[in-house]
């Protein structure tokens, strides 16, 4: 009965994507592009962080990386679809390097050691001006076209960005259902038992860094385009934190908790405009009372009252029985 | 006599001025199960975390099969066929029964390239359902194995040793917390492993009448040294174990 309910769910979901953007005007469908682009990115930081289990605080470097490889390679007259590619490429081999100090510290101190990358990445990319125009940034970043489909308009972009996330999303799936994705998770609840097991420790701590990187590099790749041009802004840690916040608000380890989390992240802020000046603290306070009642992120909900009405069930049962046994006392 | 299948010889850890395992030596034979067991203290659990490459010994020698491993990883010993369990509970508690044990022994087919591209289960779904009817734990087997009972998690952290058919597992205290019903049900699979599979065990215990009803052969440990080596009856006989460990 889940299955063709999540079935429908998932094509009503699929089919709302597709027909929302006739429905908004041309900021709506740039917030909605920008929505796809950072479930893109998190969709990397879920895997790394929610099924793998380690701490990154420098995804945003990722994120940067991915959009200054396609748009510098892009202005030295190089196509978009060969920037994409090598954009994740380089982003998944930075994310190795970045995963080895992982194999050394965990928890908050790995959490430090990402940030002190993402530092080091921001800096790079405001102060080799020579490469990445600095502060300046690098502007009329062109979007593509693809055997005479061109991905200029608004519209046609977000269904570029779309589809992308699609294959990743259905690649991602596909990992996870696979023996990797177990180890993953093994390697995230208790990495000695898994190392006992004969699961490589190292090798799936790098591999997710590697690929949650890559992730984070497409989704820069599609990044760069969207807005037209890039500086090093959003790329800074306090980006970082907020694609980890995105993660964590979804529900770390739930496939679907990226859609959830970059919306919360993308989205509310914009609808809390209306409370001008105040809106940062009411966005602060609503996350910090989502953290205290759903530690787990939103779509643990369901899995919480699943679990309350089993608890109600077996008190009943238990009280019943108890019931039974005193009448049968008398 | 087979060869042994497990060989100890000499081995020593100290912590500072502490002598945790002072020159032990013993060995397994294919097919047998081994009981260790001594007072708190004694360097029983030293001395099996030595042999599992949990920390390196200072001195002494370790072989499997003749090979010398000592100082290899807990991943390369699993790989050469040693399985563990661990004192404490360690399931992997947000997935179901049925993928703690496929996790279990995945990583032994193919490479791990190969691994991103396997069937779910790696093929091994039929082995997990015979573990799993074996163990008596199909009611719970697609449930996340941190949601059941301390009994039920103990029966599947006992059947992941056992998914990647090892040829030794080495078991800390299968009993520890566990009610006494169970406590038989564990020694009675521990005997049908050890029967229809030929597995050699070794088991780290406190409950003697577990360790005295399933083991062929028990060591003494006391204050890091070996105090006694023989079977089950003549260790309830030794005087020298009585003093020092069982009591009267």
């Amino acid at each position: 009965m889940r299955t063709p309910l999540a079935l429908a769910a998932g094509l009503a979901a699929a089919a709302a994507l597709v027909a929302l953007p006739h429905f908004l005007g041309r900021s709506g469908v740039y917030l909605l592009s920008y929505w796809v682009v950072f479930v893109v990115a998190t969709m990397g930081l879920n895997l790394t962080v929610g099924y793998a289990g380690q701490k990154s605080l420098g995804h945003a470097a990722f994120f940067g990386i991915g959009a200054y490889t396609v748009a510098i390679l892009m202005k030295a007259g190089l196509s978009f679809w060969l920037g994409l590619p090598l954009a994740a490429l380089l982003c998944f081999a930075s994310g190795i390097v970045v995963g080895f100090p992982a194999l050394r510290v965990q928890a908050i101190y790995l959490a430090f050691a990402t940030l002190g990358f993402n530092t080091a990445a921001w800096l790079f990319m405001r102060n080799e001006e020579w490469l990445t125009g600095g502060t300046f940034g690098i502007k009329d970043i062109a979007r593509p076209s693809l055997f005479g489909v061109s991905f200029d308009g608004h519209r046609a972009y977000y269904y570029l960005c779309l589809a992308v996330a699609a294959i990743l999303a259905a690649l991602l799936y596909g990992l996870l259902r696979s023996p990797w994705g177990k180890a993953f998770t093994a390697l995230r609840d208790n990495p000695i038992r898994a190392e006992s097991l004969g699961v490589d420790v190292r090798g799936y701590t790098l591999l997710a860094f590697a690929i949650g990187a890559a992730y984070a590099g497409v989704a820069g790749a599609l990044f760069a385009p969207l807005l037209e041009f890039i500086d090093p802004a959003p790329f800074s840690v306090g980006a970082s934190i907020m694609m980890y916040l995105m993660v964590v608000v979804g529900g770390p380890g739930y496939f679907f908790g990226p859609m959830l989390g970059a919306a919360v992240g993308v989205v509310l802020p914009e609808w809390l405009r209306f409370a001008q000046d105040w809106y940062l603290f009411v966005f602060g306070a609503a996350v910090v009372l989502l953290m205290i009642w759903l530690p787990d992120g939103l779509l643990s909900i369901p899995g919480r009252l699943r679990a309350r009405r089993e608890a109600r069930a077996a008190s009943a049962a238990r009280a019943a029985a108890a019931a039974r046994l005193d009448g049968g006392g008398r | 006599m087979s060869a042994p299948l497990l060989e100890v010889t000499d081995l020593r850890k100290s912590y500072g001025a502490i002598r945790a395992v002072a020159g032990v030596s013993f060995e397994v034979r294919p097919g047998e199960i081994f009981g260790v067991i001594g007072p708190n203290g004694s360097g029983k659990t030293t001395m099996f975390n030595s042999v599992l490459g949990q920390i390196a010994p200072d001195a002494g020698a370790i072989r499997l099969k003749g090979a010398d491993i000592t100082g290899l990883s807990p991943l390369a010993l699993n790989r050469r066929g040693v399985g563990r369990t661990f004192q404490t509970l360690q399931v992997f508690g947000r997935m179901s029964v049925r993928d703690n044990l496929l996790v279990a022994a995945q990583e032994h087919r193919g490479s791990m390239f190969s691994r991103m591209f396997a069937a779910p289960d790696s093929g091994l779904g039929a082995r997990a359902d015979a573990l799993i009817d074996l163990f008596r734990i199909g009611h719970v087997a697609d449930k996340p194995a941190g949601s059941l009972s301390y009994g039920q998690q103990k029966l599947v952290d006992i059947a992941m040793a056992f998914m990647s058919e090892p040829d030794l597992v080495l078991l800390d205290e299968p009993c520890a917390g566990v009610n006494p019903s169970l406590v038989g049900e564990i020694a009675a699979l521990l005997r049908e492993l050890n029967r229809s599979r030929g597995g050699s065990f070794v088991v780290i215990e406190h409950n003697m009448d577990f360790v005295m009803g399933l083991c062929h052969r028990v060591m003494v440990m006391v204050e890091g040294e070996v105090l006694a080596i023989g079977t089950p009856d003549a260790i309830r006989a030794d005087r020298r174990v009585l003093d020092a460990y069982l009591g009267n």
